[in-house]
């Protein structure tokens, strides 16, 4: 091969078709940029709320028990840490003398810089930051409105008396809120002595909060060290614990992400084989000069894959660039719009990532239809005619390729092979349905010609069938577009309701916990006659579990081959017993018992990650021990919980006729419409049903809500970003459509025909492939959606057609727009440059 | 000899039934002999001239143009033939629209690995063809005369044994065609080199030395007009 000739003839060809290739390369600059910025965004949004989920639990890790820990533990956690905070907590009446009230209170006793992430919202705010070090206490803002309390007002916590300095307006801890039943009381450490509250026997629980260094691999560090604080009884919780907890309810935000970035992927996809191929239409005559004056076929394709390729890798590179520009700039230009501060950073993954998928996709993507040069034959210089296609086994490898390419691209998003294919496969049916539509849409015209309409419709509808029309192209370019935007409008729209859904003024935000059986009538009676729902009200068994798959627990801890998982066997099992499983639950396996009806055989159902937890299946055995009883169990059915519901969810749901006997206690969920009623409740409560205790999980979901605006912003603005890129990439296929119809325009002039004409023509064939692609990529796109709806997001489907009507007219009234803004260019042309056969 | 045709068919699967071009075609073309191919429009001249070139292969029968079987030749072995062997000059001249005039003509050469002295040959040939001032000129910004002047030099550039024209003056004015024509048999005389014409212009071909009639298909006459120039 001589490639020096081929260097030059792909440098010299280039020259005069600059403009042509400005748009080849616009699409994968925008492609590539919509792809790194949207993996950027992912990598340091997704930071940026696994920053938050660890303000929820303010550190990296806590580590506590109910006994001061051991030196050797001290040790180990400094030699891991770089900050530390001790916290005391204990459970203790306190007394109000401003009002001669008592109340039950948690008082925490805290030193160090705790919180290490996020921040304690207090009223005033810098009572947060003086508590720690003088004498003062912060009191849960609930407990203050409950009983008319006013900063300056003072608290009794044993023997010491302590000025209110402030409000406590949100709290850090589980989400899982049934760990507090009693408002807070923050004091500082140093003052814990003073209220002379512990005593032995006192229930006093200890805490350190730890802040590590980037890097540190915490769960490895547990890991190794598990044993020792399994021995000294002391817990730990890390950030990876309290994401596991976030991670179900945000599992959708991941997935939107990754559809987004295959879409942007996608847009690229069709920017490329678009543009080279009409590139390529554009060559084939040069090519047969070239090939006639006896360049070898392989030399042709060389001259242009070399020409494309090297201009494809530039793009990429600017695209890369452009990508993270994009998503650096626009955060500080938008920052006076956006809901809370981003910080982003330059991710130099996604970077690598945007450059190799970039240069890939561009080069299969470009080799479909460049090696369509192989095959133009030097006879057309002679005569211009339609090439025979031949089927050509290289392409057909290139097509697998590129099917292997995407369905690679969706296993580094997924990490599953089947979701991927299923994924790949969906792209290959709906590009083949495209394909479908267009060939009977030519088939069709042509064989239902309307032969009596007028002249005008008769040549743009000719202009679907004839030699040389774009229909093929147009159809499955505007189609894939106008439905990968659809689907994206329609996704982003069912994810946000369903995200905005779990926000503060959905969510339940009362529990009322330890309400006797017999009282459970008349907890409702009190719920009701405050206007609020009653959302839940399930009783509530406390257990261990003793034994299962025919080993004690004792023995499975021991067992260093056991497949169990530790945060399953230890958990405490909170059971539940009802008739029929709730209704946010899904029955994974089995079937669920409702009622037990005496036999040896008590049917169980599990969550589906608990049972993975304890690694046991359908009818595996498990014993527990209930207040020294021991009920042997079976599992009957495995279930997955709907973690986004703030509700009480059970992991463990026995049938109703085993459990009515045991000490047990009620759970009653409700949702109040502000503060004060909740503080009126609260004193109902405690007045009437002195053993209850009233959970107010509004502070708690202060920090919720802050993460579900942070996700709705995550989603609007990936969405609108990819909606804009892909209609930029639609633009181009069109406007790259021109060259299509130039000659036959310039032709239609020079007989004589009118612009007015030559518009309408144009006006006539876009229209109709307006129509009939958006229509096509509209109904791919709300099956697409439908079957995302319902196995990827799990959501309910529900479309709202308005909309859909609107991008169905946006789609047709833009390719009609950019038609006779084609058509244009070519009325204004000279009809003596046919004449020159350029 | 250096083309021989031997029973050439060309046939091509129409709708309905197959459609023959050409039937059964046999001559030979001696160096230096000036050959024009005559017939109405649809007897299969330009055909012919694309099997003769090694542009396409024929249905059945033989072709060998300057010693190589080209009809059995792969198309890489061909492309090969008609840079080394072969010009080309067409009715609606092919240039490369992306190329200026100069390296149009240079094409051919660099094709053959002969860069160098190459710009200077190019120069030299289209100083020949009266376009030494328009050599930096894209083909739209030259007339169609030019532009077939441009091919007539691109033609040459390869010293091709043997050149084919279709139609070279087909789509120039009378005057124009004139100084075409002028050129093309000038630099033909300079060159030494055979050359087959197609054409419909019957003043044209009977300024060459041997006119083939084609109709239907068939060589209806093969007519020696003047004795050809042995080289």
């Amino acid at each position: 091969m001589n490639w020096s000739l081929i260097v030059k003839t792909a440098i010299k060809d280039s020259r005069k078709d600059r403009s042509k290739l400005f748009l080849f390369m616009s699409s994968i600059i925008l492609g590539v940029a919509a792809l790194v910025a949207i993996n950027s965004f992912n990598d340091n949004l997704v930071r940026d709320i696994e920053n938050q989920s660890k303000s929820l639990l303010g550190a990296d890790m806590t580590v506590g028990g109910n006994r001061p820990l051991s030196e050797s533990i001290i040790s180990a956690l400094d030699s891991l840490s770089t900050e530390r905070t001790s916290e005391v907590e204990l459970f203790s009446m306190s007394y109000l003398p401003s009002v001669e009230q008592s109340q039950f209170v948690r008082i925490k006793g805290l030193t160090g810089n705790f919180p290490y992430y996020g921040r304690l919202i207090t009223e005033p705010a810098e009572a947060a930051d003086t508590y720690k070090s003088t004498s003062a206490a912060l009191v849960d803002d609930g407990m203050m409105l409950q009983y008319g309390l006013e900063v300056g007002d003072s608290i009794k916590l044993g023997e010491e008396m302590f000025p209110i300095t402030g409000r406590l307006m949100n709290a850090f801890g589980s989400v899982d809120a049934g760990a507090s039943f009693a408002p807070s009381v923050y004091i500082g450490g140093q003052n814990i002595d003073a209220t002379n509250l512990i005593q032995p026997g006192s229930l006093v629980n200890y805490k350190e909060y730890v802040k590590v260094d980037g890097g540190q691999d915490l769960d490895e560090w547990e890991d190794v060290r598990r044993q020792k604080f399994r021995n000294e009884s002391q817990r730990v919780t890390t950030v990876e614990d309290q994401r596991e907890n976030l991670q179900e309810a945000f599992s959708n935000l991941n997935n939107f992400l990754n559809i987004v970035a295959l879409i942007s992927l996608l847009l690229a996809c069709i920017g490329v084989a678009s543009s080279v191929l009409i590139y390529v239409k554009t060559k084939v005559q040069s090519i047969a000069i070239l090939r006639c004056l006896g360049m070898k076929a392989e030399e042709a394709f060389m001259v242009y894959f070399l020409q494309i390729i090297s201009l494809g890798t530039l793009s990429v590179i600017i695209g890369v660039i452009l990508g993270s520009v994009i998503q650096v700039i626009l955060p500080i230009v938008l920052k006076s719009f956006l809901p809370y501060e981003v910080n982003m950073s330059v991710s130099p993954v996604a970077m690598i990532k945007g450059f190799v998928m970039g240069v890939l996709i561009t080069s299969l993507f470009a080799l479909g239809p460049l090696l369509s040069i192989r095959k133009v034959t030097p006879l057309r210089t002679l005569r211009v005619s339609d090439d025979v296609q031949e089927s050509d086994p290289l392409q057909w490898s290139i097509y697998g390729l590129i099917f292997l390419t995407i369905t690679g691209f969706l296993y580094t998003l997924t990490g599953n092979v089947l979701e991927a294919l299923i994924f790949s496969l969906g792209i290959l049916i709906a590009f083949l349905i495209l394909y479908g539509v267009a060939k009977s849409v030519t088939w069709a015209v042509r064989r239902f010609f309307p032969s009596s309409a007028s002249f005008v419709v008769r040549q743009g509808l000719s202009n679907l069938y004839r030699p040389n029309n774009q229909t093929l192209t147009l159809i499955v370019s505007i189609g894939l577009g106008t439905g990968i935007l659809t689907l994206l409008f329609i996704l982003q729209g069912l994810i946000l309701n369903n995200v905005e859904g779990m926000g503060v003024g959905n969510q339940p935000n009362m529990i009322v916990f330890g309400i006797e059986a017999d009282q459970k009538q008349e907890i409702e009676e009190l719920t009701e006659s405050f206007d609020m729902p009653v959302i839940q009200n399930v009783p509530v068994v406390t257990m261990e579990l003793a034994e299962w798959k025919g080993k004690t627990k004792k023995e499975w801890l021991s067992d260093s081959t056991r497949t169990s998982r530790r945060w399953a066997i230890n958990r405490e099992a909170r059971v539940s017993y009802q008739k029929e499983i709730p209704p946010d639950d899904i029955l994974i396996e089995g079937t669920y018992t409702g009622t037990h009806d005496g036999g040896d055989s008590i049917m169980i159902s599990l969550d589906e990650r608990y049972s993975r937890g304890l690694d046991v299946g359908l009818g595996d055995e498990l014993v527990w021990n209930v207040q020294g009883a021991m009920i042997k169990t079976y599992v009957g059915s495995i279930r997955k919980i709907n973690f986004r519901k703030m509700e009480s969810r059970f992991f463990i749901l026995f049938p109703t006729g085993v459990l009515e006997d045991a000490p047990q206690f009620l759970i009653l969920v409700t949702k109040s419409p502000e503060k004060q009623t909740t503080a009126d409740f609260r004193n109902a409560v405690v007045r009437k049903m002195p053993n209850a205790s009233v959970i107010d999980l509004g502070s708690i979901l202060v920090t919720l809500n802050d993460i579900i605006t942070k996700v709705s912003y995550v989603i609007k603005f990936m969405a609108g970003f990819s909606i804009l890129i892909g209609l930029i990439v639609l633009i181009s296929s069109l406007f790259l459509s021109k060259y299509q119809r130039i000659r036959e325009s310039v032709l239609l002039r020079t007989l004589g025909a009118v612009e007015r004409k030559i518009y309408w023509i144009n006006a006539v064939e876009y229209a109709s492939l307006g129509i009939l692609s958006a229509l096509t990529g509209i109904l791919l796109a709300v099956i697409g959606s439908f079957l995302m709806a319902k196995f990827v997001f799990e959501l309910d489907f529900n479309l709202s057609w308005w909309p859909i009507i609107g991008i169905f007219i946006f789609i047709v009234a833009l390719t009609v727009f950019i038609g006779l803004w084609n058509s244009r260019d070519v009325v204004k042309r000279s009809p003596l440059e046919i004449l020159r056969n350029v | 000899m250096i083309l021989e045709s031997k029973s050439i068919y060309k046939k091509y699967k129409g709708v309905n039934k197959e459609l023959t071009v050409l039937d059964d075609i046999n001559f030979t073309v001696e160096k230096g002999q000036i050959v024009s191919i005559v017939g109405p429009s649809g007897s299969g001249k330009t055909t012919l001239l694309g099997l003769c070139a090694g542009l396409d292969n024929p249905t059945s029968g033989s072709i060998s143009l300057a010693g190589s079987m080209i009809s059995s030749l792969t198309e890489n072995e061909k492309a090969e033939v008609r840079n080394r062997k072969v010009g080309f000059i067409f009715q609606n001249f092919q240039l490369l629209p992306t190329l200026t005039a100069l390296e149009n003509v240079m094409i051919p050469l660099e094709l053959q690995g002969r860069a160098k002295g190459a710009k200077d040959k190019a120069e030299q040939l289209l100083e020949r063809v009266g376009l030494g001032g328009r050599s930096h000129h894209y083909p739209s910004q030259l007339s169609g005369g030019e532009q077939q002047r441009v091919s007539l030099a691109r033609a040459f550039s390869n010293d091709p044994e043997i050149l084919f024209a279709d139609e070279p003056t087909g789509n120039l004015d009378e005057e124009t065609g004139a100084i075409v024509e002028g050129l093309l048999f000038d630099l033909n005389k300079e060159k030494q080199t055979t050359l087959i014409i197609v054409t419909h212009d019957l003043e044209l071909a009977n300024k060459t030395d041997r006119i083939i009639k084609l109709k239907g298909g068939r060589i209806i006459s093969d007519q020696t007009i003047k004795a050809s120039t042995e080289i």
